[in-house]
């Protein structure tokens, strides 16, 4: 199911956590819309545009286009480098684009939107974004509005999460063991019971997404019924029987606690 | 700096990374070791050190800086230190006319807005010079810490937003390294200082975690040190390493040994 995120419009999230990060996943998502021919927005704003399209080659990074958020966001250098308007403005724009065909567009980070604007704006524009494609009277399946965003789930309480769960239609979340990478997808479809499904990947260096099977060593806290484990009672330095002899010799013994009628 | 803390971070001062976020953090013990050890490395590696020091006086970090073989007066006045005292410059905010600005303007402010001052600080210090001749290696941004900005009324998010800029500045455009410390505040619920570790967590290439031992305080063994190594938009096949010392403080140095392997237990 990780291989087929994009293939219905709306929005996906990306959720990750310090220890799994989402970005490299982020990348090898927009690395495949590109490759479908999609162009591909970028709000960028936790990484610089150099560093986002490292590892891209030239055919991937003539599609991608980057809003550069990182540099200056609240135009603390007053060198009218910023985008105008700011995050907000930002975000608005994107969905007032007129280049036709499908898109991709690529929140780096929605954590860092939500924590700079208010969240039910965001939420607004967030829903306005993804569903673009039904204000358009003709909208065709090709026409459709991918929106990824990436969502640091450490930094934000139940209720904006809960909210931004509500607006996706698709939710991935990180994590994994063993050094091995996971994905669990919730995907909701309308008027359908949503579905979920674990999936082990992992990142190659050119930001293509490799799938696994399961973690390199799985951890087994129960043993395996179908090998028989080895007998623990056998290589003892003790005995865990007793003769008949020292058994005797046992029920005879006087316990020095025991009360008797001879008391010395 | 310590040099067995070198050989488990794999560097030294000849070669050290360049245009890296260092987060360190400490829960349940005091992780200013750490900032000691990378003052006395970064200066020893030849850097330009900003050093945002809002926790002790100069003195304090001159007298632990000299058993690790630093001299932070000798570097102060050659120009490859700029020091911000905070203990001593913050009472200077309410004595200087409110026209000129300085770096801990937020102190005077009602509701503190943002820390830009403090980031045209740090801007100021450690901006190229333009002879065009490199006379240090890199520049380096020291905070010591983070954590007590909270405390002084300025919010995560506009901590968050200064270290981005930092970041911007210092890492990205100028090749340099930024290394702050921030305190984890564990069970207390402290949901701003969270956000702010956390945050900085994930921009982070190198999380170093001083933690008290869970069983309590031990006199052969202070604390343990989780290291993280981060790549925030490198892919890996390999997921990013982690690995867990354990760790004494002496006199001069701080020695590390694996989970259990104290010299004093053995």
């Amino acid at each position: 199911m990780l291989e087929s995120l994009l293939a219905l419009g709306g929005l996906v999230l990306l959720r990750d956590s310090v220890e799994w990060e989402g970005r490299s996943l982020l990348k090898a998502l927009i690395k495949k819309s590109a490759l479908c021919g999609e162009q591909v927005h970028i709000l960028g704003c936790e990484v610089s545009e150099e560093e986002f399209r490292e590892g891209f080659d030239s055919n991937i990074n003539s599609r991608l286009v980057y809003h550069d958020l990182f540099r200056d966001p609240l135009n603390w250098s007053e060198t009218g480098e910023t985008l105008p308007g700011g995050p907000l403005e930002a975000l608005r724009a994107l969905c007032r684009r007129t280049h036709p065909g499908p898109v991709t567009i690529a929140l780096d980070s929605l954590s860092w939107l939500l924590l700079h604007l208010p969240c039910t704006t965001l939420c607004q524009t967030l829903h306005t974004l993804s569903h673009q494609d039904s204000c358009r009277g003709d909208s065709s399946p090709g026409e459709q509005v991918h929106v990824l965003g990436l969502l640091h789930e450490e930094l934000h309480g139940p209720g904006p999460l809960g909210v931004l769960s509500s607006l996706a239609q698709t939710e991935v979340t990180l994590s994994g063991a063993m050094g091995q990478a996971s994905a669990h997808v919730l995907y909701r479809r309308p008027q359908q019971r949503p579905t979920h499904q674990t999936q082990w990947f992992s990142i190659l260096p050119d930001f293509s997404l490799e799938l696994q099977g399961g973690p390199p060593l799985e951890p087994q806290p129960y043993p395996d019924p179908r090998v028989p484990s080895m007998d623990p009672t056998t290589h003892l330095t003790f005995n865990l029987r007793l003769s008949k002899k020292e058994r005797e010799a046992k029920d005879s013994l006087t316990l020095p606690f025991q009360f008797s009628s001879e008391k010395g | 700096m310590f040099p067995e803390l070198n050989n488990l971070l794999n560097t030294t001062p000849d070669q050290t990374e360049q245009g890296k976020l260092t987060l360190l953090c400490d829960a349940k013990t005091d992780g200013s070791f750490l900032v000691h050890h990378f003052l006395s490395f970064y200066l020893k590696a030849n850097c330009k050190v900003c050093f945002v020091a809002l926790i002790q006086s100069f003195s304090h970090y001159n007298i632990v800086g000299q058993k690790l073989g630093v001299s932070l007066t000798t570097a102060r006045e050659c120009g490859q230190l700029v020091f911000l005292e905070g203990l001593k410059s913050a009472v200077d905010v309410f004595f200087r006319p409110q026209e000129e600005p300085h770096p801990l303007q937020f102190l005077r402010e009602a509701n503190s807005g943002n820390l830009q001052p403090l980031y045209e600080f740090v801007q100021e210090a450690l901006k190229p010079m333009d002879s065009g001749e490199a006379a240090w290696r890199c520049p380096v941004l020291l905070v010591d810490d983070l954590s007590v900005l909270l405390s002084l009324g300025v919010g995560a998010v506009a901590v968050l937003d200064f270290i981005h800029y930092c970041r911007a500045t210092v890492c990205r455009e100028w090749k340099g390294n930024v290394v702050a410390l921030v305190h984890d505040s564990g069970d207390a619920e402290d949901e701003e200082n969270d956000i702010l570790l956390n945050g900085l967590g994930h921009q982070s290439h190198l999380i170093l975690r001083a933690e008290g031992l869970a069983t309590g305080f031990c006199k052969d063994v202070h604390g343990q040190l989780r290291i993280l190594w981060r790549r925030p938009s490198e892919p890996t096949a390999q997921r990013d390493r982690s690995l867990t010392y354990q760790y004494k403080i002496q006199d001069k140095n701080v020695s590390f040994f694996a989970k259990g392997m104290s010299p004093a237990v053995l």
